[in-house]
């Protein structure tokens, strides 16, 4: 159970090794949660991912999830489920792509978008309905400003988190009244390994950054979370810029 | 029996869960609820005013008995009553006392239920002389987990363990309670300022038990030199001829509420801002008030009995002034000899700056037998903090392990942040109660938020 104060007891991780989960699962422990669930590909970086909040004095179990491989979706996370209840679930896989390479091959674009979007809306619909069902908890969605208007230089990632926010904010609708809160949490660009190379943009945050977003919006209860706070008006700006316009901003 | 799906928080409005609520009409509807539970459990509530979440179940079914009340027969020679759990104390006194009688333990508030009482065990104003509110039930009614209405009398393991229980042994249906005669309805109350924390709890130690209901409003904001400083205020049942000579006819006072325009005791002030960001200034502006228009010393004075014990339900729901994120109740005793302790909390949430304008000081007497019941030899301090101060979490934490490594412990039925190690640490009978639950309840049919937070 959450305390009042928000802070969960349970916490189950989809994307077992991305940095910005494993920094927000670090803050949760040093809180109160004592069981975290890495869900992910099996892989040597889950398992130092789970071996190491251990160390911090978590109870963390790895679970088999491929987020291409819906089907297995409520399967793997019934099992979870069925372990007890989750306070929060934090939805933080995905993949970038690389827009040139996936612009030359279709195919490449399409695994981004069923990694991002359909890969998400099949475990966001069964979280969501294990959620309503122990009565409460979160469900934090990892957006991306970029879902919020596309660029050229990244629509094909953009259009799948566009795709997953919109799922987002409509299942939070959907849950309401049911106690289960969902969180959409829009980053800038995140200094990651996934973006280690690419030429930073401005107002660019960390994973520690955005953990800390993520906290306090677990405290307020809040539905939409922008890191940094900034975005949230630079964006609102940005989506009314007539588009022969902003084709030609440097953003 | 109305059903339907609500959002419930407790009276602190943090963490809001989801349940099917049920308002059971008599004993068989509510034994129907209970059998017919579903994987989640069951868990009684009555008037909501648990800080915390220890009246919800989420995803679970919740026992709304505030319609089962009915005052049954009042032996009016004996002193006995016999009434459902979802009564409140309010409406109880209110009943009784035109028939010489009052509840035997009236807590700050009247708008606790029976039941709600019982599960807490509630402790009064005059802890020292009467105990916790378990004691003077003569019998009760306990819905258990196999769907039987039992009557459970003390001294057994198991009314021991429901009295501050929490509803985890099973629901409150009705009890029977040994009342108090009163000859009037007026409290004769003595009303003294004391400068500083050392100066308040030596008032509260002089003069024995000759008052025997006293507790203390203590300003947490006051720093420096005031740091502590409050205001006791003691009472005893006024005797006939303590009456004015006016008063002749009421021989017991009827009308509820407080004398208007005097400050009141012991519950909430009244309170002019907001109590979050810059208007925290205001709360210590409205503590500052508080403190300078009440009299240095004063006796005599007489006040109704609803208005002595109840004061803070004249006032409107203070509830809005802690903003969005709610309010957290923190309530702690530490045994007598720890005053070094409680001189640390004072000063540490002092030093804070916190809004704090509710913060009341009592002094405990013997504890009750119950495993999990709260009150113990010492003194008691129960404030209410906004939760959206930042870094309370970790501030309240601090407190608990102070409060823990001198022996003390923080109140269950008002909790809503703890963790559950510090919980077991400071009910050591914990393993008990949770063995008594496994073999009256292996299915685990009674469950809260709070119960499971906890893991009680």
């Amino acid at each position: 159970m959450k305390d009042a104060f928000g802070a969960p007891q349970s916490l189950l991780v989809l994307g077992g090794t991305s940095e910005i989960a494993l920094a927000t699962a670090r803050r949760l422990i040093a809180l109160r949660t004592r069981r975290v669930w890495l869900a992910g590909r099996p892989s040597p970086a889950l398992d130092a991912a789970a071996a190491e909040l251990r160390g911090r004095g978590a109870d963390v179990r790895t679970v088999d999830f491929d987020a291409l491989d819906s089907a297995s979706h409520e399967v793997a996370l019934g099992k979870v489920f069925a372990e007890g209840d989750i306070d929060v679930v934090l939805m933080a896989f995905g993949v970038l792509g690389d827009q040139a390479r996936d612009e030359e091959e279709p195919m490449a674009a399409v695994r981004v978008a069923q990694t991002n979007y359909t890969g998400a809306v099949s475990a966001g619909l069964v979280c969501a309905g294990a959620l309503q069902a122990q009565g409460h908890g979160s469900l934090v969605v990892l957006s991306s400003v970029a879902g919020e208007r596309a660029r050229r230089a990244d629509f094909i990632y953009g259009s799948s988190k566009a795709g997953l926010d919109a799922f987002a904010q409509g299942l939070g609708d959907a849950l309401q009244g049911t106690g289960v809160q969902v969180m959409v949490v829009r980053p800038g660009f995140v200094r990651t390994r996934a973006t280690a190379g690419l030429p930073e943009q401005p107002l660019a945050t960390g994973p520690e950054e955005v953990a800390e977003a993520i906290v306090t919006g677990l405290r307020r209860r809040s539905e939409t979370v922008w890191v940094p706070g900034s975005l949230r008006v630079v964006m609102a700006a940005l989506r009314h810029v007539p588009r022969p316009l902003f084709r030609r901003l440097p953003v | 029996m109305s059903v339907d799906t609500v959002s419930l928080t407790g009276w602190g409005r943090t963490s809001p869960t989801t349940a099917v609520r049920f308002r059971p009409r008599d004993h068989e509807e509510a034994a129907a609820v209970v059998r017919g539970r579903g994987p989640r459990g069951v868990v009684a509530r009555g008037l909501g005013r648990s800080p915390g979440d220890a009246a919800q179940n989420a995803g679970g079914s919740v026992l709304d008995l505030s319609g089962l009340a009915r005052i049954g027969g009042v032996d009016a020679a004996a002193g006995v009553v016999r009434c459902d759990a979802g009564v409140s104390l309010e409406r109880l006194l209110r009943v009784l006392l035109p028939l010489g009688w009052l509840p035997p333990v009236l807590p700050g508030t009247g708008r606790v239920t029976v039941g709600g009482a019982i599960a807490s065990d509630l402790p009064g104003l005059d802890h020292r002389r009467a105990g916790s509110f378990a004691r003077h039930v003569s019998a009760l009614e306990l819905l258990t987990a196999d769907g039987e209405v039992r009557t459970v009398l003390p001294g057994t393991a198991l009314f021991d363990a429901t009295a501050g229980g929490l509803g985890l042994t099973g629901a409150i249906l009705g009890a029977t309670l040994r009342l108090r005669r009163v000859t009037t309805g007026l409290m004769s109350v003595s009303t003294e300022r004391a400068g500083d924390l050392d100066d308040l709890l030596a008032r509260f130690t002089a003069g024995g038990d000759r008052l025997p209901y006293a507790s203390a409003w203590v300003d947490l904001m006051a720093r420096g030199r005031a740091t502590g400083r409050g205001i006791l205020t003691r009472g005893e049942h006024a005797t006939p001829d303590m009456r004015p000579a006016h008063a002749g006819r009421t021989r017991l006072a009827k009308r509820a509420g407080g004398a208007p325009g005097k400050p009141l005791l012991p519950g909430l002030p009244p309170l002019p801002g907001g109590l979050l960001g810059p208007a925290a200034a205001a709360a210590a502006l409205c503590n500052e008030v508080r403190y300078r228009t009440s009299p240095h010393a004063r006796t005599g004075e007489l006040r109704p009995v609803p208005a002595f014990f109840h004061a803070s339900d004249a006032l409107p729901d203070v509830r809005p002034l802690y903003g969005r994120g709610g309010l957290v109740r923190y309530r702690f005793t530490v045994g007598y000899g720890q005053e070094e302790t409680l001189h640390r909390v004072v000063r540490r949430i002092a030093a804070r700056r916190s809004p704090s304008v509710r913060a009341v000081l009592q002094r405990f007497g013997a504890g009750a037998p119950g495993p999990l019941s709260f009150a113990a030899p010492g003194w008691s301090l129960e404030l209410d903090l906004p939760a959206a101060l930042p870094g309370l979490a970790r501030f309240l934490d601090g407190i608990d392990e102070e409060v823990a490594a001198a022996g003390g412990r923080v109140c269950l039925a008002e909790d809503s942040r703890m963790r559950p190690e510090t919980a077991a640490a400071m009910y050591p009978r914990l393993a008990e109660f949770r063995e008594l639950r496994a073999r009256l309840d292996p299915a685990g049919a009674f469950r809260s938020d709070l119960s499971r937070r906890l893991g009680l």
